[in-house]
């Protein structure tokens, strides 16, 4: 889901860094708020976990490959806001230092990944967990649904992207300049792969490690009451 | 309960995920839409125009995860060792001038 640069027109980058920067500002004043030198570390971890989480790509049907971003169980743990700048963090070093994703795409990336993901995974967590109480299977539950719900969102929005490049770029002939395929292509391609495997490898992430961190680390879950700290 | 101690075995963890990355290279086909710019031409017999122009903007040190002169599954992990700690630079100082304001 790592948009390259040259998939999308630089109008189009403009636009989606000017999407993503107030959840940036906001999210810096959140985290600012909330954040205390004792989160701090957690913030970290969990954002490596992403870096490295993104690396174990899985096979889908059909010759691609897709994999989990961990965002939702960062949204989880430390609450969607300081998710949006531990995922967007992990984007930036991808792009930088490993051109996994563009420079220009970059608002982009971050747009689907560190917002839209972690957002509609912490919004279906909280509606299955609701306040059900600490140990309950509804927390692990619901991040694993949240995970899948959260990163098939993000696909979505990708898809729409990449999907309305060839639409609105295009030569005086009708050539694509960038993305060539439109979203009766992009939707199906990019939802095929997000619903049949990395939602599920997100689900498992999220899910299984909400409840390995109730069962054997709930001091990090007690530092963090799942939400409270950023959200 | 010493929370210290907690994140200390959560790193290790991530340490073992870094080892066991390689893993991840089993799966050989790129992500959708992250194809390079020459794919295009084997895919749809050309290469748009303003791909090819923003394509190249920027070479990483060390592009799709490899470290040049190591094999695939070695720079996988020098890059997945890299990058985690460049990720925990990058927030651990955005943590720092975030809380220090606050202060």
């Amino acid at each position: 889901m790592h948009i390259p640069d040259g998939y999308l027109s630089p109008q189009t980058c403009a636009v989606m860094y000017a999407a993503a920067a107030p959840f940036w500002y906001v999210a810096a004043k959140r985290v600012k708020k909330k954040l205390t030198t004792k989160t701090v570390p957690l913030l970290s971890v969990f954002a490596a976990f992403s870096f490295v989480i993104m690396m174990f790509n899985a096979p889908v049907p059909g010759g691609t490959s897709a994999h989990a971003v961990g965002g939702t169980l960062m949204a989880v743990v430390l609450g969607p806001w300081a998710a949006a700048i531990g995922i967007s963090a992990a984007v930036l070093i991808q792009a930088i230092f490993f051109g996994d994703g563009g420079i220009l795409a970059f608002g982009a990336n971050c747009f689907n990944m560190a917002m839209v993901l972690p957002f509609v995974g912490y919004f279906i967590y909280r509606l299955i967990a609701g306040h059900a109480p600490f140990d309950s299977p509804r927390q692990w539950i619901g991040a694993a649904v949240g995970g899948y719900a959260g990163i098939n969102a993000a696909a979505l929005a990708a898809a729409v992207e990449f999907g309305l490049q060839p639409l609105l770029f295009h030569t005086a002939s009708g050539t694509p300049l960038y993305c060539p395929y439109g979203l009766t292509h992009t939707i199906p391609a990019m939802m095929f792969a997000h619903l049949t495997v990395a939602g599920f490898a997100e689900a498992a992430v999220s899910g299984g490690v909400v409840l390995f961190l109730h069962k054997s680390m709930p001091g990090v879950l007690m530092q963090t009451p799942a939400g409270k700290v950023a959200a | 309960m010493n929370i210290m101690k907690e994140i200390k075995k959560l790193w290790i963890g991530i340490g073992l995920l870094a080892l066991l990355s390689p893993i991840g290279l089993l799966a050989t086909g790129d992500a959708w839409g992250e194809w390079s710019a020459a794919q295009f031409k084997k895919m749809i017999g050309f290469i748009p125009q303003g791909l090819k122009r923003f394509a190249g903007l920027w070479h990483a040190p060390l592009a799709d995860y490899t470290v040049s002169g190591t094999a695939d599954s070695t720079g996988y992990i020098i890059s997945a060792i890299a990058g985690i700690l460049l990720v925990a630079l990058l927030t651990w100082i955005l943590g720092k001038v975030l809380v220090h304001r606050k202060n």
